[in-house]
Parts: C-alpha cells; structure tokens; sequence
C-alpha cells in the first residue's frame, strides 16, 4: 500500500485573467521520484511555487504529511520538512560555499535570535553543514567563494543548501536547467542517490534524465494535468503523445 | 563573514590609543585650543557611535535609513524632558529610560516600515524621521524650535560616591571613548553570532533566507531596534555633552550626514564607519574654516569616494591588507558568475 506524502486538491492560481495553475489534483507517493513534464508555460514552476508558499494559491488547497500547508509562507513550509531548490540559481554570491550551506543548516536550530554565542562555536551546525556538502560532492570546495564556482557547482550547491533544511520532501525546479552534459550526468547520478532517502518532485526539460530517474510522470499543458502514470504509461498514452510528445517529436 | 584582519584590529587599536592619550599631548600641539578640539573630539566619537549603530542597518542587514537621527534627536529629548530642571538627574535611572524608550520608538517605526523595501523605505524612515522633526519643532511642552536645555548633567553616583563627574570635559570625553569601543564590540559580537550570520544573509539574499526557513521580518526588527537603541545611546552622550537639544538633531541633515559617514566609511565593516565620522568631521572643519558652502566641497568629496573607493575607507583598508598577505581567498572573481 504506498502512501501519499503530498496532495493538492483543485489547486488554482489565476494571474489576473490567466490560469497558469487549473484545478491541479497531484499525489505524491512517500519514497518516488515524480517528475512534472510539459512544454514552457505549462504552469510548472508555478506549482512549485504554490507548493513551497512562494505564491499564494487563489484556490484548492496542499496537504504535506496531514499539515495543510495552504496559505503558509516559505519559512514555515520549510520547517515542515520541505524543501526546494530554484530554477535560476539562488544564493549568496559573495559567501563561501561552507556559509552558504551554514546559514541553512543554522535554520534548523530552534532560534536564531542569539546574540552573544559565537554562530561558528555551534557544533550540531557545523556538522549538518559539512555532512550536507558532503552530500551534495562539494565538501571539497568548502572554502570557495560561490560566486566564483563554475555553474554545475553552483547547482550542487544549491542542493546542498536544500539538503541542509533537512527535509522529507524535495522540489527541484529544474536542477539541470543549463548545464552541459558532463555535469547533467553527475546530478542524474546524485538525484538517483537522493531517491534512496528522499521523495522527490522534479521538474526537468531533459527527457533521457527524467525517463532515467522517475519513478511517475505528470504531464501538464495550459496549467491542467494530462495524465499521469509511470513512464512506460506516460511513453505510450495516445493523449500524450498528441499534446506535447508528438510536437516535439519526443523519443 | 566578515573578520577583520589581525593588522586592521592592531590599526585600530593604535588609532584608539592615540585618542585615549589625547590629554596628554592636546596642550602641546594645540595649546589653548586643546579644550576645544577634545569637545570637537567628544563630538566626533559620539558621532562615530552613530554611524556604527547606522552600519548594521546600512551595511549588515541592507536596510538603508534615512531617518536614523530620529533615535539620536528623541534620546536627548527624552533625557531633556525626565530630566529635574534644577537638578542632576540619576544616571542609572535616565540612561535606562532613554535606552528603553528609543527601544520602543524603534519598535514602533520598525514594526511598520519593515515590510517595505529599497526606495520605498528609504522613503518612509525619511517621513518618520521628518515627522519627528517638526512634532519637537512645533511643540510647546519642549521649547519648539528652540530646543531645551540640560541644565544639569546627570550624576554618576553609587551610593553616597560620586563615580564620573560629568560636568568635566575630560570625563565626557573618556566616557564617549569607552562607549564608543564598547558599542563596536556589541556589533562585532552580533555579526558573529547566529543572528548577525541571518543578517548578513538577508542583506545577501531575502528571498533565499526565507526559503530554508527564516522568517526574515523578525531579524529585520530586532536588527532595527537595536540598531535604534545603540543610536540612543549616541543621543544621550550627545545630549549630555551640549547641554541642550534642539529640533535639528533628529532632522533629515544628520540623517544624511551620518548616512554619508556610513558610505564614506565603508558600509558593513563596522569598524569603517566610525573611520567615516572622524574623516567627515575633519573635512568638515577644515572646509568650513575657509568658506560657509562647506557642503558643496564635502558633495565632491563623497562623489569621489563613491567613484573611485566603491567600499568605503573601511572596505580600501581591507583590500590593501587582504592584497599584503596574498591570501588566495577570492584567486579569480572575474569568471562569468552571477548569482
């Protein structure tokens, strides 16, 4: 019996006229990789916005672990244990990869508001951040500037960040976006790692990634849902192939 | 984040101790002007306190006040109007007073300005400020625009003995200098504990910060009010050292003048800052001794600091040193790499 981890009901975000988000219906076993396909514009980044509370929803609401999350900011979404990692990379440029990856894993004790402790004499911080960079393969690189990595670190890094909030659930909007194909490589291999502990909902244009590490697929036009199912499904649905795969000539 | 190198601390260090040996060596170079200039030096360092207090807003947590003398101006009312009239008040219950009250001034004014940001609340904290302005300049019960005077300076007493005698200009001058180091270490301190570290993020990237799960309105009051009572505190020396206060001290002017230290000074160093008051201050004497548009002369000034030293005295210091000691710590920045 698998067991739902995620679940919006009629999920709807209007942008004055425009429906980016239609009645979304999305169940997220514990334990899978889902992906979310669909050409640009479909309304899937705006999903992971509504999920993570960077947007308010107008309708329909999110259950994560039988917590309504409906209408709660980011930083309350992240304490639930969801975490998320952004399309255009988001972090602080001018901090060393190890602040980066800190300053996340910081957030993770009951307060900050602590004025006169040293931040770095906190030992349960300092090792949820190297274990995190060790995660994400950058413990190397701990001392480096961010702004000065290539841009697949700066991805990883990006992960590492996530992976710091200690989450149980994952949204990664689109972690490949950019990158060339050494690099993909290497985030497929760490997504497929992450799978073992983590579930995880992926956004990615890249097909041959998605097919190698979901578990189910979504598809979405115009801000509805087509159809989801597991890959060989989704491959072989007649609505799919119509909408989306046939125009692009997919496999 | 943001240590400062050893050879900075040890600079600093000798620049304090020049000042604290100040009476020793005043009437040789300045001879009877010596009095004068360590009131001028009182000035200054009280200045510096500000300038500091403003750095952890400006520079730490990004928040660009422009209203930051409402706190310096209200703690000298405050203080002026607790005050007996005809006799000393007791420091160990004004001090408090004027602290808590700036305290929750900053409160208020934090509690609605923080939720806008850039232009917006440089505009605002400039209408709370200004609103502050002319409720003192038109107000009866506090001497409209004339001010109010302090006539006595509030005793420190313990007991039946008399600690500091404040009425001294030597005993201001000293007592101004401790606060100043003591207000850069509370700073320091803050910048290196777990919440100077969410500050510093903010300042880097809000929207990041919320997303692992801060709720970043609430750094940015604390920071505020803080920022608000360590600006009191600048008030009350302020206060204390004059006299008297007027409508002026919470004026945009020395919103801008202490905003101007910051940049000069070098934003989000702490330590530039209050560099940036004594160089302000210094130029400030020295234009206006041979001409009353001293203004426009300083204008130059800061817009060749903002030209060709981006960061501020504070931030050139730190370059030179960093580039002394050749430490690989950003070897190549210039790849292509923004955030």
């Amino acid at each position: 019996m698998v067991e739902a981890i995620l679940k919006t009901e009629k999920l709807t975000k209007r942008f004055g006229g425009l429906v980016a988000v239609d009645n979304v219906d999305l169940e997220l076993f514990k334990g899978e990789v889902h992906a979310i396909l669909g050409p640009n514009g479909a309304g899937k980044s705006t999903l992971v916005n509504l999920l993570s509370g960077d947007l308010p929803s107008t309708e329909g609401s999110v259950v994560f672990e039988d917590q309504e999350l409906t209408g709660l900011p980011p930083y309350v979404i992240s304490h639930y244990g969801v975490g998320r990692s952004f399309q255009k990379t988001n972090i602080f440029p001018k901090l060393t990869c190890f602040e980066n990856v800190w300053l996340a894993a910081q957030s993770r004790q009951k307060t900050s508001m602590r004025f006169f402790r040293p931040a770095r004499s906190m030992k349960a911080v300092e090792s949820l951040t190297l274990s995190s960079l060790e995660r994400c393969g950058l413990l190397h690189q701990k001392d480096s500037a961010a702004s000065s990595m290539s841009y697949g670190e700066q991805r990883q890094l990006e992960i590492g960040m996530m992976l710091a909030t200690q989450p149980r659930l994952l949204l990664m909007d689109e972690p490949m976006a950019g990158m060339g194909k050494e690099e993909s490589e290497m985030l497929v291999s760490l997504i497929k790692d992450l799978a073992k502990e983590y579930t995880l909902l992926l956004i990615e244009h890249d097909m041959d990634a998605v097919f190698a590490v979901a578990d189910r697929l979504t598809v979405m036009v115009n801000g509805r849902v087509l159809e989801t199912g597991t890959p060989d499904q989704i491959r072989s649905s007649q609505q799919v192939q119509e909408a989306y795969l046939g125009n692009e000539g997919g496999f | 984040m943001y240590n400062t190198p050893r050879s900075i601390t040890l600079f600093l260090g000798f620049l304090f101790i020049l000042l604290l040996c100040y009476p020793l060596y005043g009437d040789l170079i300045f001879g009877s002007k010596s009095s004068f200039y360590m009131q001028k030096l009182t000035t200054i360092i009280i200045f510096a306190i500000l300038a500091m207090s403003l750095d952890l807003l400006v520079g730490v947590s990004g928040l660009v006040s422009m209203g930051h003398a409402l706190f310096f101006g209200f703690a000298g009312y405050v203080l002026a109007l607790i005050s007996p009239e005809y006799d000393a008040a007791n420091i160990w219950i004004v001090l408090p007073a004027v602290l808590a009250s700036c305290a929750v001034i900053g409160l208020v004014v934090a509690f609605l300005t923080i939720k806008t940001s850039g232009i917006y609340f440089i505009m605002v904290t400039l209408a709370f400020g200004q609103m502050a302005f002319y409720f003192f300049n038109d107000s009866d019960f506090a001497g409209g625009s004339d001010g109010m005077y302090i006539m006595m300076k509030p005793a420190v007493m313990l007991g039946d003995i008399q600690l500091l005698n404040l009425e001294s200009k030597q005993t201001i001058f000293y007592t101004s200098l401790a606060c100043m180091a003591l207000v850069y270490l509370i700073l320091r301190m803050l910048l290196r504990s777990p919440f100077g570290q969410v500050l510093v993020g903010i300042h880097a990237n809000e929207h990041r910060v919320k997303a692992i799960g801060y709720n970043t309105n609430h750094y940015k009051i604390v920071s505020f009010v803080i920022a608000a009572t360590l600006a009191g505190l600048a008030g009350f020396l302020a206060a204390t050292q004059y006299g008297f206060v007027n409508p002026s001290q919470l004026g945009w002017h020395t919103s801008g003048y202490a905003l101007m230290m910051v940049i000069m000074g070098g934003a989000g160093t702490i330590f530039g800052p209050a560099l940036g008051a004594f160089v302000f201050e210094i130029l400030h004497s020295f234009f206006e001794s041979f001409t009353d548009h001293w203004l426009m002369l300083m204008g130059t000034v800061m817009i060749a600091v903002v030209l060709f030293l981006p960061n501020g005295i504070g931030g050139a210091l730190l370059e030179f040193v960093r580039k002394l000691e050749k430490k690989p710590v950003q070897a190549q920045d210039g790849e292509k790499s923004d955030g």
